[in-house]
């Protein structure tokens, strides 16, 4: 496909690793933020191929991982009452709550559906009319966008039984957090490259003015992470902390001005607590109160209480680069992508699936 | 959850007042938002996430990264200029 092959070019590949072997004098600690970059890093072995100075962690870049177990409770929940139909990406389905997921519920006789685009679930809803349509909007501002156009649509529409379980968070306010954790060891960010394709690079500037942190915008297929890793590390040598964009070919500076515009209008960032991370301010996008129509926890007054995590599940430490999933005692042991135990070896973006899906259990159990 | 892949818009079309459009992915046929790219033209190369078209893809800037490998590989070509 074209503006794919060519960024899985095997000889440009070798090229930017000669490169960044030939610029790496010291030993330096990179995090890709974007669950996405984690399972290509995986897949092609990037890790592997890198010279042993330069160490990848894997960011908080799962928003099915980061979203909090009460959160799925409450949509199992509203799934179970009569006359709901409730639909969210195949990922969400998976994902263990407090007692059961998604996928139980439904085998219990819920109306549970996975969609491709949130606009499906409007065209559901104006279908079903003698139903409630509900979506459970998970993602950061890369898909807020695409939740934003569905209740503006089903405005538009002047649909009255869809609505949405906003579970939407931005990136910003968690790099800053683990920039700012005592036990911080990241030196520089490959930052996502399809979040800031919305939001442009802006928001950025300041964090890498604040903390004198290096951090490239970066795409998705292995020529653009070897190109943006070749970049961070030519910074660090250098002794630069600068903004750059790795992924121009679809990252403007000010971003996708029209999907912002909306975002603006739907949403409200305020303050949300991360699994693994703690309450982030400012981290989540709740729905206005211009549409609180479609807002389902008001919709439905649906409350919720924090539940704690499950002790095994070490996920909290993987989020934040601090643990390997591999160094889990859980890994590839009782918890596997068919018995998870926590969402980042369910999604298809988490750190620990991409781990067990390139075959790396038995480094984990060699390591004993 | 942030995946998002090129494809190329075969057709623009109006859907019950929304912009949309049928994106080719190397032969697999999608219907696509085409709300947030109002630039967009038939031929035009999108990036599609979760149903929704978020950018055009930037040919020549796609064409400067792979040409800066290229050069790092000592396998420029030489130009007419």
């Amino acid at each position: 496909m074209k503006f794919v092959d060519e960024f899985r070019n095997v000889g440009a590949a070798r090229a930017l690793l000669d490169r960044i072997r030939a610029t790496v004098t010291k030993s330096w600690t990179i995090m890709e933020v974007c669950g996405g970059q984690t399972h290509t890093i995986l897949r092609y072995g990037i890790d592997e191929l890198l010279p042993p100075a330069v160490t990848l962690v894997h960011g908080p870049g799962c928003p099915v991982c980061v979203t909090p177990i009460e959160m799925i409770d409450l949509a199992i929940g509203l799934a179970q009452r009569p006359g709901v139909i409730l639909c969210s990406f195949g990922d969400m389905l998976r994902v263990p709550g407090s007692r059961s997921d998604l996928f139980d519920a439904r085998a219990a006789g819920a109306d549970v559906r996975v969609v491709y685009s949130p606009l499906d679930a409007v065209d559901l809803a104006r279908r079903e009319t003698a139903r409630e349509v509900v979506f459970f909007a998970v993602g950061f501002e890369t898909t807020a966008p695409t939740t934003a156009m569905a209740i503006a649509h089903a405005s538009d529409l002047g649909l009255s039984n869809f609505s949405v379980i906003a579970a939407h968070v931005r990136v910003p306010p968690a790099i800053e957090a683990i920039l700012a954790a005592p036990d911080n060891r990241v030196q520089g960010f490959l930052a996502a490259g399809h979040v800031c394709t919305v939001m442009g690079i802006g928001e950025y500037r300041p964090i890498v003015e604040k903390f004198g942190v290096p951090i490239v915008v970066t795409g998705f297929e292995p020529i653009d992470l070897l190109d943006g890793i070749a970049m961070c590390v030519a910074q660090l040598e250098a002794g630069r902390a600068e903004l750059e964009n790795q992924y121009a070919r679809s990252v403007r500076p000010e971003g996708n001005r029209a999907a912002q515009a909306l975002m603006a209008a739907i949403f409200t960032p305020v303050d949300r607590r991360w699994r693994g991370l703690e309450a982030l301010p400012k981290s989540a996008l709740a729905i206005s109160d211009r549409y609180a129509a479609y807002d389902a926890i008001r919709k439905f007054n649906l409350t919720s209480a924090r539940v704690a995590e499950p002790l095994e599940c070490r996920a909290g430490e993987v989020l934040r680069g601090l643990l390997k999933p591999p160094q889990c005692p859980a890994f590839g042991r009782n918890c596997t992508p068919d018995h998870p135990l926590g969402a980042p070896m369910v999604s298809s973006e988490g750190a620990c699936a991409a781990y067990f899906r390139a075959g790396r259990v038995a480094e984990a159990t060699e390591a004993e | 959850m942030c995946l998002a892949v090129p494809g190329r818009i075969a057709r623009i079309v109006d859907q019950q007042g929304l912009r949309m459009g049928d994106v080719d992915f190397g032969g697999v046929i999608r219907r696509v938002c085409l709300a947030y790219v109002p630039e967009a033209v038939e031929g035009d190369y999108a990036v599609v996430h979760a149903g929704f078209a978020i950018s055009i893809v930037d040919e020549q800037a796609a064409a400067r990264t792979i040409e800066l490998v290229r050069q790092m590989d000592g396998k420029e070509e030489e130009s007419d200029e």
